[in-house]
């Protein structure tokens, strides 16, 4: 499989620099999302070169300077980025030994590398830092050099603790949030009462009187301040407020009515998998329609991004995904030549797709430009982070499976209908939040889907993994666009891996036979079998077979990301009535080589109670006009008190590659709580989230 | 709306003395006047945690507390509990349990957590569940770092 990271960059030199003074400089294009992917691309630097880890030097990535990855998303950073350095280094470190070889006049074969030292049989020794002024890496990656086998890693599978970690605990290191430099001046956005409000008129005399306003800003409908200090920005936008006055109109769907709204919409259908059928007439079947409403990212920070223009030159520095992409918008929008724009990548905090954080930066350029030659630093308020930032998407899936006399399945029939799940900014399509405000408005188009082959948005996960014959399955893309969808985490793989998962319970109940049993009978994959069977093991499945109903049940959830990433198998308990408890969570996952275990680990478990918390509670409210759920009263998630204890077992598969681990266990632990539900009440609540008030409905369909 | 004043607090053990409007939310005051960035904003409505800090030992949400109700009072940040030398044992076990994944909570964790071990020492896991219940995370870390604090009370005794 050809390397995209490496396609792109194939230059040695651009991705490491090995120095004199006994470091190494790594430029990824991937970017730290809270995720510790700089600490797993270290350890694979590390161990190519061989070289103490303490010696990486991981470079913040920037336009000018770093590889274009593209974004940091679907789990691919190990492979794509973690890859492209695998074999880079392992191409520097021949290099180097060939140069030490020469010197030393022995076969490059017999030296020893230890940290970077490179020893003769016989004592003489150079090193990776002496001879980084002369050997040259200004040449492309060429084809035949071989990185370590796996039997040989040394720091690659180890536990290595977090390089951000410590300056976290301390409070030390800094979020983009935390950046202040010279005479920076804080900005805030004044957004719009709703969707599609215009502003008719405003008055700015009354933020002007805000002591410290610098400037306000207006262009079209949009609105902001920048001023000295951080409250006096609040406050002027409070005052800007008042002297506002808009044109607004209803422009939402009944949320109550949610499912209905997406399957009346107008569509666009992609068939992603047609097995055909063959069978003769079915003597069964099962039909059952499943929904989850809107979710918000609610990552724990508001978005923030910081702009500062020179002339005709704009520096930017951004928590986006995608800092090319956004260097692309931001040109495009602002008319700017790609040399004269340079966007710096600064950490923020979770990040769990695509969020605001490309939209605060551009709030940020819009009113940095008011104040040329300072730093103008926006950050977006609680309420329209989860009012203002993309979505992800509401969705209905519907299973058919039709079943002949004997009660197997003869064929299966998976129906998505969704708002696309891509709307990333770069092309035109895609503008950012605020320049859809300004008086040259942008327009969005509805979201896109990425295809089948990238892992697919609405209809990720919806071919299932099971042997079963006859399958269809389509999307129904919405061609009109109410609340701005894009990607979260797992995308379609949430609901999708829900509904399937419902389903082939169903289906065993109706066999009378156990659900791992019967799974494993439709499993010819080896490797999904042995997740399944390594967390029904280590939940002590079969040994404790409830009766349904009997208000306390195990269910199961299984899935392979994107059909061809990680594997993830999830057993969950849970207590109900009409309000469900999650207890427990036990969960097998297989995701090639592991570069770092606890790593690995941290993001399964991150991921399962991020699930858990939209399964259970996450629903985003609005009205006809505008988002209402904009505080954490009005969008609860989980808290400490509601915490299962989440058990992670790694199936260890070195020779295998690595594969992302950030969002596999997202749909089956969906799925498995799900399951349990059921067997805990013997109710199929098939709408998300699963509160009492959806548990109720279920009673009575 | 009032007119700049002059505000004393102390922070960290240190006398300071800022001229701002005494409404202004600490969290600014101590982010943009004292330059100390380890308290968080992520809600400004005392629903998240990710500003606390202590006063007088209790876990405040300094977003929504005015810098005048603090004035002559002790205010402890993040940065106040342990220093890189010697840190607070909750820095130690928050390293050794790896309690986070993006950090943006981790500060208000670690302050809130530090009152709760000086008030119950002995507390068990559902107390520290109970205690933490103001503070969101979005990662899900939470395991984690009831493991960091319970791991911190064990040690201590
Ligand atoms: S920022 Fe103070 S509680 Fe959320
Ligand atoms: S670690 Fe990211 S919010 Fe807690």
């Amino acid at each position: 499989m050809t390397n995209p990271s490496l396609g792109t960059t194939p230059r040695l030199d651009r991705w490491i620099t090995i120095t004199a003074d006994g470091t190494v400089l790594v430029r990824s294009g991937k970017v730290e999302l809270g995720q510790g992917v700089l600490t797993a691309l270290a350890q694979i630097v590390a161990e190519e070169l061989d070289v103490d880890p303490s010696r990486i030097r991981m470079v913040p990535a920037a336009t000018d300077i770093s590889p274009d990855e593209s974004y940091t998303a679907g789990s691919l950073s190990v492979q794509h980025s973690g890859g492209a350095l695998r074999a880079v280094c392992a191409q520097a470190r021949q290099l180097f030994l060939a140069e030490a070889a020469a010197r030393l006049d022995v076969p490059s074969e017999s030296l020893d590398v230890t940290d970077g030292d490179i020893c003769a049989p016989d004592g003489r020794r150079t090193s990776l830092w002496e001879l980084a002024g002369v050997v040259a890496l200004d040449r492309d990656l060429a084809p035949g050099t071989d990185a370590k086998r796996p039997d040989d890693y040394r720091v690659v599978g180890r536990s290595l603790p977090r390089v951000d970690v410590p300056g976290k605990v301390a409070g030390r290191r800094r979020f983009i949030h935390d950046l202040r430099p010279d005479g920076m001046l804080f900005g805030r956005v004044l957004r719009p009462p709703s969707r599609g409000a215009v502003l008719t008129s405003v008055d700015e005399q009354a933020a002007s009187r805000v002591p410290g306003v610098v400037a306000v800003v207006r262009d079209g409908s949009f609105l902001g301040v920048v001023t000295e200090r951080e409250e006096n920005a609040l406050r002027a936008v409070a005052a800007l407020r008042t002297g506002t006055v808009w044109k607004e109109a209803d422009s939402l769907p009944d949320e109550h009515e949610l499912p209905a709204f997406l399957l009346a919409a107008p569509t666009e259908e992609t068939v992603l998998h047609d097995a055909g059928t063959t069978a003769g007439p079915a003597a069964g079947s099962v039909h059952a329609r499943f929904s989850r409403p809107f979710l918000a990212h609610a990552s724990i920070a508001p978005s923030c991004g910081l702009a500062l223009w020179n002339g005709e030159r704009l520096a930017v520095w951004s928590h986006s995904q995608g800092i090319h992409k956004l260097h692309a918008s931001i040109c495009r929008s602002q008319g700017l030549a790609p040399e004269n724009v340079v966007v710096q990548h600064v950490e923020g905090a979770g990040c769990y797709g695509h969020n605001a954080a490309d939209d605060a930066a551009y709030d940020a350029v819009l009113l940095a430009r008011a104040v040329p030659g300072r730093t103008v630093q926006v950050v977006w308020t609680r309420e329209d982070e989860l009012g203002w930032a993309p979505l992800g998407p509401a969705m209905v899936v519907d299973i058919e499976a039709d079943l002949d006399a004997g009660g197997r399945v003869q064929s299966w029939r998976h129906d998505v209908w969704s708002n696309g799940h891509a709307h990333r900014p770069g092309p035109p399509s895609a503008p950012l939040l605020a320049a859809t405000h300004v008086e040259a408005a942008e327009t969005a188009q509805p979201a896109g889907d990425p295809p089948l082959q990238n892992g697919g948005g609405s209809g990720r996960n919806a071919v299932p993994l099971y042997d079963l014959p006859g399958q269809v399955v389509r999307t129904h893309r919405l061609q009109t666009m109410p609340l701005r969808t894009s990607a979260l985490r797992a995308l379609g793989a949430h609901l999708n891996v829900f509904a399937i998962e419902s389903v082939v319970d169903e289906l065993a109940a109706l066999a009378g036979a156990d659900p791992v049993e019967y799974r494993l009978g439709l499993l010819g994959d080896e490797r999904a079998r042995a997740v399944l069977q390594a967390a029904a093991e280590r939940a002590g499945w079969g040994s404790s077979a409830a009766d349904v109903g009997s208000g306390v049940g195990l269910g199961v959830g299984l899935a392979r990301y994107k059909n061809r990433g990680a594997y993830c198998a999830v057993v969950a308990e849970v207590e109900a009535e009409t309000h469900v408890r999650v207890r427990r969570l036990t969960i097998a996952v297989d995701v090639g080589l592991v570069v770092n275990p606890d790593g690995v680990v941290n993001q399964i478990e991150g991921g399962a109670l991020q699930a858990l918390s939209w399964t259970t509670k996450e629903r985003v409210r609005f009205d006809g006009r505008a988002v209402t759920s904009r505080t954490w009263e009005e969008y609860p998630i989980l808290t400490f008190s509601e915490v299962p204890p989440v058990d992670v077992v790694l199936l260890d598969r070195p020779t295998d590659p690595a594969l992302g681990a950030g969002e596999a266990s997202i749909g089956p632990t969906a799925a498995a709580i799900g399951n349990a539900l059921y067997v805990a009440t013997g109710l199929r609540v098939r709408h998300l989230p699963l509160t009492p008030e959806n548990v109720i409905a279920a009673m009575d369909p | 709306m009032t007119a700049d004043q002059a505000v004393s607090l102390v922070v960290n053990g240190t006398a300071h003395e800022v001229v701002c409007d005494p409404d202004t939310p600490l969290l600014y005051v101590l982010r943009n006047d004292l330059g100390l960035l380890g308290a968080k904003f992520g809600c400004g409505l005392g629903l998240c945690g990710a500003c606390n800090v202590l006063v007088d030992g209790h876990p405040v949400h300094s977003c929504d507390t005015p810098v005048w109700s603090v004035a002559g009072k002790s205010v402890t940040t993040v940065e106040g509990l342990g220093n890189e030398g010697r840190p607070h044992r909750l820095q130690e076990t928050f390293i050794d349990e790896q309690a986070l994944q993006c950090g943006y909570c981790t500060s208000g964790m670690l302050v809130t957590a530090a009152a709760l071990l000086e008030r119950e020492p002995d507390v068990d896991e559902a107390g520290v569940r109970r205690a933490l219940d103001g503070n969101l995370c979005r990662c899900g870390a939470h395991n984690r770092i009831v493991r960091a604090v319970l791991c911190a009370r064990t040690c201590r005794s």
